[in-house]
């Protein structure tokens, strides 16, 4: 095996093994942890493939910021840090079978091609920033702008919900 | 690429000097914060151990070790023991991206003076900064202690807040230098003729005090408030560990410190800068003025109650690191050759949009008390927005 694939089938071990102790682990700060670390490991996959710009957003924003507002509203859930959470519910023997199938369905239409996959040998002196962001505000321009303006759209619903009115208050 | 053992031996040996080097600076800086807090109160400070005192860092740390280590009763363990050493990595391989010095001839070979210059330095910057705030949060959460977790939960609400102005003010020079490496942007202040610090001030500013906050440095030093929160995230940490915390707070302060000598005041640039030695002691000397500036602060100012430190964050540091972005973005784009110019103009401007904002909101606030400002109750002091 080569010196990558040594790092690839680290870095998936952690990302799956840590993806799987988020939803099996009772203990519901651990398990924001464990979700930092598979984050952490998606980022490090994202290194292999040559685009670091998207490994260190990866990090940025869901191991620095997401999982960090997590861990902050769990700690402001009383009571909930030191239970034991469940993790499943009734629905476990049913849902099980249905995400094995699902899963081999993927894994059956991923083996049937193989996809080009392309080494791009200079992405590392170019760097992809570059035509991440052409393609960002070039072909992908309304895509991108309707998927910030659905989260604008969610931000100040969030804020609309949790703040209740009081009768008479000025702001 | 072959592969070269020769470049190999250079890449650990840069990573170990930098590291010893970093290590080193930290009780240096603990003896200067603790002499200059000093002189400000006119005290005299550390005089016993050593000459003016300082072997007295030796002193504190070598007594640190000795300590017991003491584990509260109904810690999570692991994440316990975690925790000190996820405050401190993410601090000490921040500087790996740090360049210290333009590229040395040694042995007929070329040596960048610079761990390893990655092509997106300011993102792994950014990226490595977010994670320093998961030390903190979790000390809070397993010490099992309710200042711990108040400390925690303070400042994780504090570093989130602030890193996106931090990372905003980033921007600008960014914009400025055309790229996201750390060398080419300070290559780009040397062909200018002009450190970022001129056409991007505001940026700067806006840059500094965020970094105070992202350091829980006076005046924003909420989490571990003593008069609170009994020293909030760290009150159960003893010995060794508590070190690490300490020892990480200052390594904190001096990568913020880098990062700012490096992207607003030319990195190792200065006079005879061609000469390769001294550029790493012009860089030191950069470092240690904006460190000065830290200790200075944290000397002067009283720390802010916790809805103002909010209300500063969102309402005055964002929108001006906004304003910043947004002019030089125009400027950019309306004049890609001449961008640099024509800021460091309107940065005067910036500037004075920035002192008339400041002032406007702190009347403001000096004048509610008068007309009932409701004091943040006991649960509700977390997350008082409104005033």
């Amino acid at each position: 095996m080569t010196g990558q694939g040594v790092a690839f089938a680290v870095l998936a071990a952690i990302t799956i093994i840590s993806a799987l102790l988020v939803v099996t682990i009772k203990n519901i700060v651990r398990s924001a942890l464990f979700l930092a670390l598979s984050f952490v490991g998606v980022a490090g996959l994202y290194i292999l493939l040559n685009a670091e710009f998207l490994a260190a957003v990866q990090v940025l924003i869901y191991v620095g910021a997401i999982t960090v507002l997590m861990l902050f509203a769990i700690m402001l859930t009383q009571q909930i840090m030191s239970a034991k959470i469940s993790q499943t519910t009734e629905w476990f023997w049913l849902a099980l079978p249905m995400a094995l199938a699902m899963l081999a369905t993927l894994i059956f239409f991923f083996a049937m091609r193989t996809y080009p996959v392309n080494p791009a040998p200079d992405a590392l002196a170019v760097g992809t920033t570059m035509p991440l962001a052409e393609a960002l505000l070039k072909p992908y321009l309304l895509p991108f702008e309707l998927a910030s303006f659905i989260l604008l759209a969610a931000l100040v619903g969030a804020i609309v919900i949790a703040r209740e009115e009081k009768p008479g208050a000025t702001d | 690429m072959p592969f070269d053992v020769t470049e190999l031996v250079i890449a650990i040996v840069k990573a170990l000097v930098v590291f010893v080097a970093l290590l080193s600076i930290v009780p240096v800086l603990i003896w200067m914060e603790r002499k200059v807090i000093a002189d400000i109160q006119i005290r005299i400070g550390p005089n016993r151990a050593g000459p003016f005192g300082l072997l007295q860092p030796l002193a504190d740390a070598i007594k640190l070790i000795f300590k017991e280590n003491i584990i509260t009763q109904g810690a999570d363990k692991v994440v316990y023991f975690f925790a000190p050493a996820v405050s401190m990595v993410p601090a000490i391989i921040t500087f790996a991206v740090v360049p210290f010095g333009d590229t040395a001839h040694i042995l007929g070979r070329k040596v960048l003076l610079q761990v390893a210059d990655v092509n997106i330095g300011i993102l792994y910057i950014l990226a490595l900064s977010s994670l320093g705030v998961y030390g903190i949060v979790l000390a809070g959460w397993s010490s099992n202690n309710k200042y711990s977790l108040l400390g925690g939960v303070r400042s994780s609400a504090q570093m989130i807040s602030y890193e996106l102005p931090l990372g905003l003010a980033l921007v600008g020079p960014v914009l400025l230098s055309g790229s996201l490496s750390l060398r080419e942007m300070i290559n780009a202040q040397g062909r200018a003729g002009v450190w970022f610090i001129v056409p991007q001030f505001l940026a700067f500013a806006v840059y500094l005090i965020s970094g105070f906050a992202e350091t829980n440095r006076a005046p924003f030093d909420l989490p571990e408030a003593e008069q609170e929160l009994t020293a909030g995230y760290h009150t159960e940490y003893s010995s060794f560990r508590f070190a690490l915390f300490y020892m990480a707070e200052y390594v904190n302060m001096v990568t913020v410190g880098a990062v700012a000598t490096t992207i607003f005041l030319g990195g190792w640039r200065g006079p005879f800068g061609n000469i390769v030695i001294l550029q790493p002691v012009w860089f030191l000397v950069k470092l240690f003025a904006i460190l000065y500036f830290f200790i200075w602060v944290r000397g002067t100012l009283p720390r802010l109650r916790y809805d103002k430190l909010m209300k500063l964050g969102w309402k005055v540091l964002l929108p001006l690191a906004l304003l910043n972005l947004m002019v030089t973005a125009t400027v950019k784009a309306l004049a890609p050759q001449s961008a640099i110019p024509i800021m460091s103009v309107l940065s005067l401007v910036l500037v004075a949009i920035g002192v008339i904002a400041l002032t406007i909101i702190s009347a403001r606030s000096t004048r509610t008390p008068a007309s009932g400002l409701r004091e943040p109750s006991a649960e509700g002091a977390f997350y008082t927005w409104e005033s």
